[in-house]
C-alpha cells in the first residue's frame, strides 16, 4: 500500500449539509482529497457535471477526446503520485468506452476510481436510451463495484471505493450512480472508510515464514531477486536496498518492477522476460534460491512453467494470497506489505557477497552486448536502431525522466535501454498489453508529476488508436514529450510473422498519414528525424521546448527485439538472434 | 486426481456477489456441479455451497480467488467425510401408474421417500438424500413412468466441533475494535 495516499488528509463530515446526490459525489471526493479528475460529459452524469462547475478551481477536471483516454489518464496520474485516479463517464457508450482502461489497471494493480453515470433507477431493466448494464459488463475486471440508486447512499459508496481501490493489493472500482440519485437532495455527512468485514487488505505475517525464509537465504548460494511492482506499490524502495546491500543478492526486475532500483545500482542484473536481459533469464534456471518480492510469476516472466527455476527453491513476499502457488509453487511463501516483510527479513539474514555469482551475470551481460546491445546502441548500419533513440533519449533527460510507453517492439526497446534514478518513473501497460495506452497515460503522468519530465515511446500503431488525445494535449496545456518511433510496421506482430509465420506479414504494413502536420493540427510542435547524425540535435530541441513535443524518429522497417524467449519455450532457452 | 469438493463459502448479503463468485469457476472452465444459498446461522451473514469435480491443486487456487471478492468473508474446501450433506429431489408421477400396481409404493418405502401431495391426476413424491440414492429411486421409477424430477443442490454442514467461521469473525472483530481504538 502507498504511503502517499493512506496519510492523504481526509474530510470528515458529521454535521449534516443538505446538498444534491451529484454535489454529494463533488463534495466525497474532495474529502477524499481528489483535486483533479478526467473524464466526458454525456445525458446520465450531466448532473455531476454540473456540481463540478461549481468547483472548478479546487477540483480540476481535464476534458479529454475518449472515455478510453479518460482511464488511461488516470492510471498514468495514479502511477506516478501514488494517489488514486479517477475518471467519470456517462452511461451506455461512454462506460462501455471505459472498460478497456478498468481492465488494464485490474491487471496492472492500478488504483482507480470510475464514475459512471446511469438510467433513472425507474427506466434501469427497459433497454432505455444509453442503457448498459455496466456493472455486469465490469464485474470481472474491478477489484468492486456497485451501483447507487440513493443519493443518501453516495457517500458510504464513495468513501468505500476509495478505500478498497487504494489498500492492500491496489485496483479498480467502478461506481455506477443513477441519474435520479444525482438530482435528489438529502442531508450529506461524511465519514472515511477503513475496516470492511470481509475484506483483509493486508493479511498477517507469520513470524515462522519469515523465519524459514532467512534460513534458505542464509545456506543460498547462487540466491537472485526478482523485483516486481509489488515494492513500488508499497513505497518499499528503501526497504529493498537494505535487503539487497546486507545479502548482496543480485536483483532482477519485471517490467512492472522497473525503477524500483536505481538502473546503475551494483546489484541491479537487468530485466526479467520475454525481451529481458540474457543473464537474468538463463541465471533463473542456475539459481538455488528465487526471492520473488511483489510480482506475480506472469507467464511472459516465467515461460515455460515445467523448467522454469527448477534447481530453485522459492520464497514468495506477496501481498496478495491467490497469488501464492498460482503459477510457482512457493516454498516459502511470505504473506504481507514487503514494506514491512522486507525488513523483518532484513534484521533475520546474515551481511553475505556473491562476487562469482555476480561475475556470472556480467559475463552473460558482456555476451548480450556483444551481441545485440552494441549493434542497437553504436550500430554500423545506416537506418536508425530503436535502442539507440531511447539510449540518445534517456542521456538528455539526465537519466531522470518518468518514461510512459505504449505497446509493442518500442515498448520493449524502452524498457531495456531507458535509464532510472528514481522510482516511479515508468508507466506502461504490463499485464493487458494495451496499445492505445502511450498518450493518454502520459498526460495523466505529467499532470501527477508535473515537477518532472515525462518521456513517451510510442510506435506508428499505438499512436493511431488513441490520437484523438493530442487535442487533450493541447487543450489542456500538458507538456509531454513525445517520442514516436516510426517503423511504418506493427513492429512486434511483424516480427512474430517473420520468425514463427514465416515472414508471411498478414496487416502488419501501416500506410501512414503525415505525423507532423497532424500534431501541428493540434498546434503541438513536432519534428521529424531520420538521420543519425540529426538525432541529437533534435532531442535536445525537444528537450529544451516550452511545452508539449512530438519528435517522430523514423527508424528501420524491419528490426527486431532480441534476446527473446520464444512463447512457451524456457527461460533458459532465450534467443539472442 | 480429481475428486469432488464441497465449498462452503460465506459472505454479506449484498447484490451482486453470485456473480463474482460464479465468474472464477467460469474463468477456468470449470463445471458447477450444484450450487445452493441461504441464509447461514449469523445474521447478516449468507452461505453458498458449490459442488465441484476438480483437483486439490485447482480448488485451492479457487477458493482463494473467491476469497478476493470484497464482500466475501471466508471460503472453506470441504472433502466428502468432513461434512454431513443431503440433497432433496421431487419427482411427479402419474396416480394411475400407482393405483394401477405397487411398485412405486414398494420403491417409496425402500428407500424412505414420502409422498407430499395425491391428485386424481398425478402423484408428487419426495426423497432426502444423497445424490447417489435419489438418482437410484428416479432411474428404478422411471420404470413407471416419472413426468417430472427435479433435484435441489447439496447443502451441507461441517462434522467439526469448532465452528470456522465464528472464530474467523471474532477475530475479525477484535481487529476492528483495536483499529478504532487507534
Amino acid at each position: 500500500m502507498d504511503t502517499q495516499s493512506q496519510t492523504a488528509i481526509k474530510g470528515k463530515i458529521r454535521t449534516p449539509v443538505r446538498m444534491t446526490g451529484a454535489e454529494a459525489v463533488v463534495k466525497s471526493l474532495q474529502n477524499e482529497g481528489v483535486n483533479l479528475i478526467f473524464g466526458y460529459p454525456g445525458g446520465a452524469i450531466m448532473p455531476v457535471y454540473d456540481a463540478l462547475y461549481s468547483v472548478q478551481k479546487e477540483l480540476h477536471h481535464v476534458l479529454v477526446r475518449h472515455e478510453q483516454g479518460a482511464v488511461h489518464a488516470a492510471q498514468g496520474y495514479a502511477r506516478v503520485s501514488g494517489k488514486v485516479g479517477v475518471a467519470i463517464v456517462t452511461s451506455g457508450p461512454g462506460a462501455t468506452n471505459a472498460v478497456t482502461g478498468i481492465a488494464d489497471a485490474l491487471i496492472d494493480s492500478t488504483p482507480l476510481v470510475v464514475i459512471s453515470g446511469q438510467v433513472g433507477s425507474a427506466l434501469l431493466g427497459t433497454d432505455a436510451f444509453q442503457e448498459t448494464d455496466v456493472v455486469g459488463v465490469t464485474q470481472p475486471i474491478t477489484k468492486w463495484n456497485f451501483q447507487v440508486k440513493k443519493a443518501e447512499d453516495i457517500p458510504y459508496a464513495i468513501a468505500r471505493a476509495f478505500y478498497i481501490a487504494r489498500s492492500g493489493r491496489p485496483g479498480p472500482v467502478l461506481l455506477d450512480i443513477t441519474k435520479d440519485a444525482q438530482f435528489a437532495s438529502f442531508d450529506y455527512v461524511y465519514e472515511p472508510v477503513n475496516y470492511i468485514r470481509a475484506y483483509k487488505p493486508i493479511p498477517d505475517v507469520e513470524q515462522e515464514q519469515i523465519v524459514a525464509a532467512a534460513q534458505l537465504i542464509n545456506l543460498s548460494k547462487k540466491p537472485l531477486a526478482l523485483i516486481g511492482q509489488g515494492v513500488i506499490l508499497g513505497g518499499a524502495e528503501q526497504e529493498l536496498r537494505e535487503f539487497l546491500e546486507k545479502s548482496g543478492i543480485p536483483a532482477a526486475w519485471t517490467l512492472l518492477g522497473l525503477s524500483a532500483l536505481p538502473s546503475d545500482h551494483p546489484l541491479n542484473v537487468g530485466m526479467l522476460g520475454m525481451h529481458g536481459n540474457y543473464g537474468p533469464n538463463i541465471k533463473t534456471n542456475e539459481a538455488d534460491l528465487i526471492i520473488a518480492i511483489g510480482m506475480r510469476f506472469d507467464d511472459r516472466v516465467t515461460g515455460d512453467l515445467k523448467t522454469y527455476a527448477q534447481k530453485a527453491k522459492v520464497i514468495h513476499l506477496e501481498i496478495d494470497a491467490a497469488e501464492i502457488n498460482k503459477n510457482v509453487h512457493a516454498d516459502v511463501p511470505v504473506l504481507g506489505d514487503v514494506k514491512e516483510t522486507l525488513p523483518l527479513l532484513t534484521q533475520k539474514i546474515s551481511p553475505n557477497s556473491f562476487p562469482e555469482w555476480l561475475e556470472e551475470f556480467k559475463a552473460c551481460y558482456r555476451i548480450e552486448h556483444d551481441r545485440i546491445i552494441k549493434n542497437q546502441l553504436a550500430p554500423l548500419k545506416p537506418g536508425l536502431t530503436m535502442g539507440e533513440v531511447v539510449d540518445r533519449v534517456s542521456t538528455a533527460f539526465g537519466d531522470d525522466a518518468i518514461m510512459v510507453t505504449d505497446v509493442g517492439q518500442h515498448q520493449m526497446m524502452a524498457s531495456r535501454y531507458f535509464r532510472f534514478k528514481q522510482s516511479r518513473s515508468v508507466v506502461t501497460s504490463g499485464g493487458l498489453g494495451t496499445m492505445g495506452f502511450g498518450l493518454p497515460a502520459a498526460m495523466g503522468a505529467k499532470l501527477g508529476a508535473p515537477d518532472r519530465q515525462v518521456c513517451l515511446f510510442v510506435g506508428d500503431g499505438g499512436l493511431q488508436m488513441t490520437i484523438q488525445e493530442l487535442g487533450t494535449i493541447f487543450q489542456t496545456k500538458i507538456p509531454v514529450k513525445i517520442v514516436l518511433l516510426n517503423n511504418n510496421f506493427l513492429g512486434m506482430v511483424r516480427q512474430w510473422q517473420e520468425l514463427f509465420f514465416d515472414s508471411r506479414y498478414a496487416s502488419t504494413e501501416l500506410i501512414n498519414p503525415d505525423f507532423q502536420m497532424i500534431s501541428k493540427g493540434y498546434h503541438i510542435e513536432a519534428e521529424k528525424v531520420s538521420e543519425r547524425e540529426d538525432l541529437d540535435a533534435a532531442i535536445q530541441r525537444m528537450v529544451n521546448h516550452d511545452g508539449a513535443f512530438l519528435l517522430e524518429v523514423v527508424v528501420e522497417k524491419e528490426g527486431n527485439v532480441f534476446p527473446m524467449v520464444p512463447s512457451g519455450a524456457s527461460v533458459s532457452d532465450i534467443r539472442l538472434e | 486426481m480429481k475428486q469432488e469438493f464441497t465449498i462452503s463459502i460465506f459472505s454479506e448479503n449484498h447484490v451482486g456477489i453470485l456473480t463474482r463468485i460464479t465468474n472464477v469457476f467460469t474463468r477456468r472452465n470449470l463445471n458447477i456441479e450444484s450450487l445452493t444459498t441461504s441464509m447461514s446461522a449469523l445474521p447478516d451473514v449468507h452461505k453458498f455451497t458449490i459442488v465441484v469435480y476438480s483437483t486439490r491443486d485447482e480448488i485451492e487456487k479457487v477458493s482463494k480467488q473467491i476469497e478476493k471478492g470484497i464482500d466475501v468473508i471466508k471460503a472453506f474446501v470441504l472433502t466428502e467425510d468432513e461434512i454431513i450433506h443431503q440433497e432433496v429431489a421431487l419427482y411427479k408421477v402419474p396416480t394411475k401408474t400407482l393405483l394401477e400396481g405397487n411398485e412405486i409404493e414398494k420403491l417409496v418405502r425402500e428407500y424412505g421417500a414420502r409422498i407430499l401431495e395425491v391428485t386424481k391426476e398425478y402423484t408428487v413424491i419426495e426423497k432426502t438424500g444423497h445424490q447417489n440414492e435419489t438418482q437410484e429411486l428416479f432411474d428404478k421409477m422411471d420404470k413407471y413412468g416419472v413426468v417430472q424430477f427435479t433435484r435441489s443442490g447439496r447443502i451441507s454442514v461441517t462434522k467439526s466441533k469448532d465452528e470456522l467461521l465464528d472464530n474467523y469473525l471474532r477475530n475479525l472483530e477484535s481487529k476492528k475494535n483495536g483499529l478504532t481504538a487507534n
